[in-house]
């Protein structure tokens, strides 16, 4: 009888067991960590303790001189003007877009549109977007001169221009495609379709029955989001140093010149910079919470009112307009970077070049490898341990029958609230004093903070709703646990996990203060070098740095469908 | 008692839904080779108990008594090395893999090499699949698929067979061959078999005791 499993089957299966009891705790203790360390490294010297740079008592002194800073206010503004008005626009359209457009051909149009804007990084968006913005870039070169006039690009700042207007684009870009994202992610856990055929056969318009019967459900599972893209776009730095004003520039860029000052004693002034952050994007959320009463509070009797709404068609118009300029916005910018890495001459206001040319990649190939390879390897390096620590804490989340709280979510999301200049510049302290800096563990762990998170996100439903039967089946069918996993769980999630791992890629890719920092300028990546060439390059080399760095991910992307759908060529039960 | 008959046998097994009682304590004798039938309405734990028969039941479902087959104690032991076979409603077959690879994935280890294989052409012949080996799953009609995954239980030598309503998706002269086949395969390998169904024709083709589970979810 093969009632007692062999010895080797026992020892395997207790190695099993051993991992999955330990996901949990490891993964909590691998991301929360660094940010607690971090936070800490960067407090301490705030308040003047840095005893490497001769700082051994607590002074104000360092807060005191970072007021004194000449431009710090309009710094703050700038952010605060940025981070608070794209997270309004990105929020108003997506809603919108869905509430306007539920249930037609241009929400599916939305849903296949989301995935390579999502995949692009920041910095190559932003990059392509300065190339189709300027007053040198492509669409003054489409409308000059015969609509505008211009014969000689004119002197206007439309990228970096002092009011944040082109940074605040760029963000809406990347934060509407992301808020829609998980908000059809959350959509799936509401019954939609019941709660708006009840509200139709009630009499209510569409538009009115979606604001009043879907958004209530959905929109507390879009806090943590809102706040995650709240706190990246008040302290973001790489599309702040490409799109946003320089003299002076957001507050987070502002920050990370200090960090870099020759003089060190501007660390300290960095270190206090660093706490204001974490104080505003705090500030801004308690703002946010306090919106979010009042708008509830003014909405509960206009709820019930009895108002059935009208045609929808302005909301239409609007959002669908809003929808369009996005994309195309995203889409030029990527093709702009694409166009200009292998254009040759290509005078002003031609629309395209009159030449075209490989020679720019050929020849920056031996430069661009290193760093293309730093890329791949951290990115791969992070998105593989994120899974191995995800399916570990999904699987033994299943196997205890336990669900994460409401709390342990925002543990989770704890890498994605934190503004990243908050702790990282403090965790690059204890980097250098523990002799890390520079190094792969350090680049591959400052990555796997923000991998992890959006590979649990996105791994989480399809893991926790595919029927649990089938595990069943299979232990009734004589298959050990590991097994059981191996030969039917990992085939039947092969697709999700093979996106999730896509996902992880593309938000490591993006990872331009993480490398600053941890790569302490030995490991660079495309990112970083992007970033570096992006205020004064050549802008074919520009582009091929962009465009290198934009493709990386979407190539990512294009496996992870490919790959199961090849494979599952002729399951059909395997096709969603 | 007759403790050398063997079969499945339940003492006193009870289920119960954190403080709720769903499964009075019930005692229950299945010798090998016959059937017997649970009852009861929807909600009444009937698949709940199924579960537990196989080591499966999730928190927090919990339940007590002692469960036997072939006079050894099930209590303690992993579902994979319970030997208690089950069908469920849907019939489960891994969209991943071929409906051979399926049936495959139910032999026991110590069957090896080409013998694998000649066991599963074998059962696809007897259930009338030939040729199926190569078949994606979801090209099979619901009777196909319900004898493939029949199949697949049966070929990892379960001592005895759970049966969660298998025959409620089919219709009409369909559910009556499945039904036949399922029990005459029972029958003939001497496995004390355990249906729950809301189907009086299924409890009468099974044609052993029938148990009507109390519907517990109105009690006060």
């Amino acid at each position: 009888m093969a009632a007692t499993p062999g010895l080797q089957g026992r020892r395997r299966r207790g190695l099993w067991d051993a991992w999955l009891a330990a996901a949990p705790a490891m993964t909590l203790a691998l991301f929360l960590v660094p940010i607690a360390v971090g936070l800490l490294g960067t407090w301490l010297p705030a308040f003047g303790y840095l005893p490497a740079l001769g700082g051994s008592g607590l002074t104000i002194d360092p807060w005191r001189r970072l007021f004194a800073v000449p431009g710090l206010g309009e710094a703050v503004r700038l952010s605060l003007a940025t981070g608070i008005g794209s997270t309004v626009l990105s929020l108003t359209i997506a809603m919108g877009s869905l509430a306007a457009w539920h249930g037609t051909g241009v929400e599916r149009a939305i849903r296949r549109t989301l995935a390579p804007v999502l995949a692009v990084p920041h910095a190559a968006l932003a990059v392509g977007l300065a190339f189709l913005l300027a007053p040198s870039g492509w669409i003054a070169r489409a409308l000059s001169p015969w609509a505008t006039g211009w014969h000689h690009p004119p002197d206007l700042a439309i990228v970096q221009d002092p009011g944040g207007l082109a940074l605040t684009f760029g963000l809406v870009i990347k934060e509407t495609a992301f808020l829609l994202f998980m908000a059809l992610a959350a959509m799936q856990q509401i019954r939609v379709d019941d709660g708006m055929t009840i509200a139709r056969s009630l009499g209510y318009r569409p538009l009115a029955a979606w604001i009043k019967t879907i958004l209530p459900q959905l929109y507390p599972q879009m806090r943590l989001p809102v706040f995650a893209v709240l706190a990246f776009a008040l302290s973001v730095v790489d599309m702040g140093m490409i799109l946003g004003p320089a003299t002076p520039p957001p507050l987070a860029p502002l920050i990370l010149r200090w960090t870099a000052d020759p003089d060190l004693s501007m660390r300290f002034v960095a270190a206090a910079g660093a706490g204001l952050q974490v104080l505003l994007v705090v500030a801004a959320i308690a703002l946010w919470i306090a919106a979010e009463r009042a708008v509830a509070a003014a909405s509960r009797a206009w709820l019930v009112a009895g108002r059935r709404g009208g045609s929808g068609l302005p909301a239409r118009a609007v959002s669908g307009a809003a929808q369009v300029i996005l994309a195309l916005a995203a889409a030029g910018s990527i093709a702009g970077l694409g166009v200009w890495s292998v254009a040759a001459r290509w005078h002003w206001p031609e629309s395209l070049p009159a030449g075209w040319r490989l020679s720019t990649w050929t020849g920056a190939m031996p430069a661009l490898a290193a760093p293309a390879w730093t890329t791949l390897g951290a990115g791969l390096a992070s998105t593989v341990l994120a899974l191995v620590l995800v399916v570990g804490c999904l699987e033994h989340e299943q196997r205890h029958h336990v669900r994460p709280t409401r709390r342990a979510l925002w543990l989770l999301y704890t890498p994605l609230l934190v503004p990243q200049i908050g702790f990282l510049f403090g965790l690059q302290v204890v980097l250098v004093a523990l002799g890390l800096d520079g190094g792969w563990l350090a680049l591959v762990w400052s990555h796997l903070l923000f991998v992890l998170p959006y590979i649990f996100l996105s791994l989480a439903d399809p893991w926790r709703t595919l029927d649990e039967r089938y595990q069943r089946t299979a232990a009734c069918l004589g298959a050990a646990p590991v097994r059981a996993f191996l030969a039917v769980k990992l085939p039947m999630l092969l697709r999700p996990i093979l996106v999730a791992g896509a996902v992880g890629l593309s938000v490591s890719v993006a990872q331009y203060l993480p490398t600053v920092f941890a790569g302490a300028g030995r490991l660079t990546t495309l990112t970083t070098e992007a970033v570096a060439l992006a205020s004064g390059a050549d802008r074919r080399v520009i582009g091929v740095y962009a465009f290198a760095q934009a493709l990386l991910p979407l190539l990512g992307f294009g496996i992870a469908l490919a790959l199961p759908a090849w494979l599952y060529r002729r399951r059909r039960g395997m096709r969603r | 008692m007759n403790a050398a008959a063997g079969g499945l046998r339940l003492e006193s097994v009870a289920v119960w839904l954190g403080p709720r009682l769903l499964v009075p304590p019930l005692d229950l004798a299945i010798p090998p080779g016959t059937a017997a039938t649970l009852m009861g309405p929807s909600g009444s734990g009937k698949s709940s108990l199924l579960a537990h028969i196989c080591g499966t039941l999730p928190p927090p479902l919990r339940a007590e008594g002692t469960i036997r087959l072939n006079d050894r104690p099930l209590a303690g032991l992993a579902p994979e090395d319970r030997r208690v076979g089950i069908l469920f409603q849907d019939d489960l077959l891994f969209p991943h893999l071929s409906v051979g690879r399926n049936l495959a994935f139910a032999l026991p280890r110590a069957v090896k090499g080409r013998e694998r294989r000649r066991r599963v052409e074998a059962a696809l012949a007897e259930s009338g699949l030939e040729g199926f080996y190569g078949r994606d799953p979801a090209t099979l009609s619901g009777g196909q698929r319900s004898r493939a995954a029949l199949m697949r239980t049966l070929l990892a030598e379960p001592l005895a067979l759970l049966l969660d309503e298998p025959f409620s998706r089919l219709d009409g002269p369909l559910r009556a061959r499945l039904r036949a086949l399922v029990f005459d395969h029972a029958r003939r390998r001497g496995l004390p078999t355990l249906l729950v169904t809301h189907d009086p024709d299924d409890a009468d083709a099974a044609g052993g005791p029938v148990i009507m589970l109390p519907d517990t979810q109105n009690g006060v």
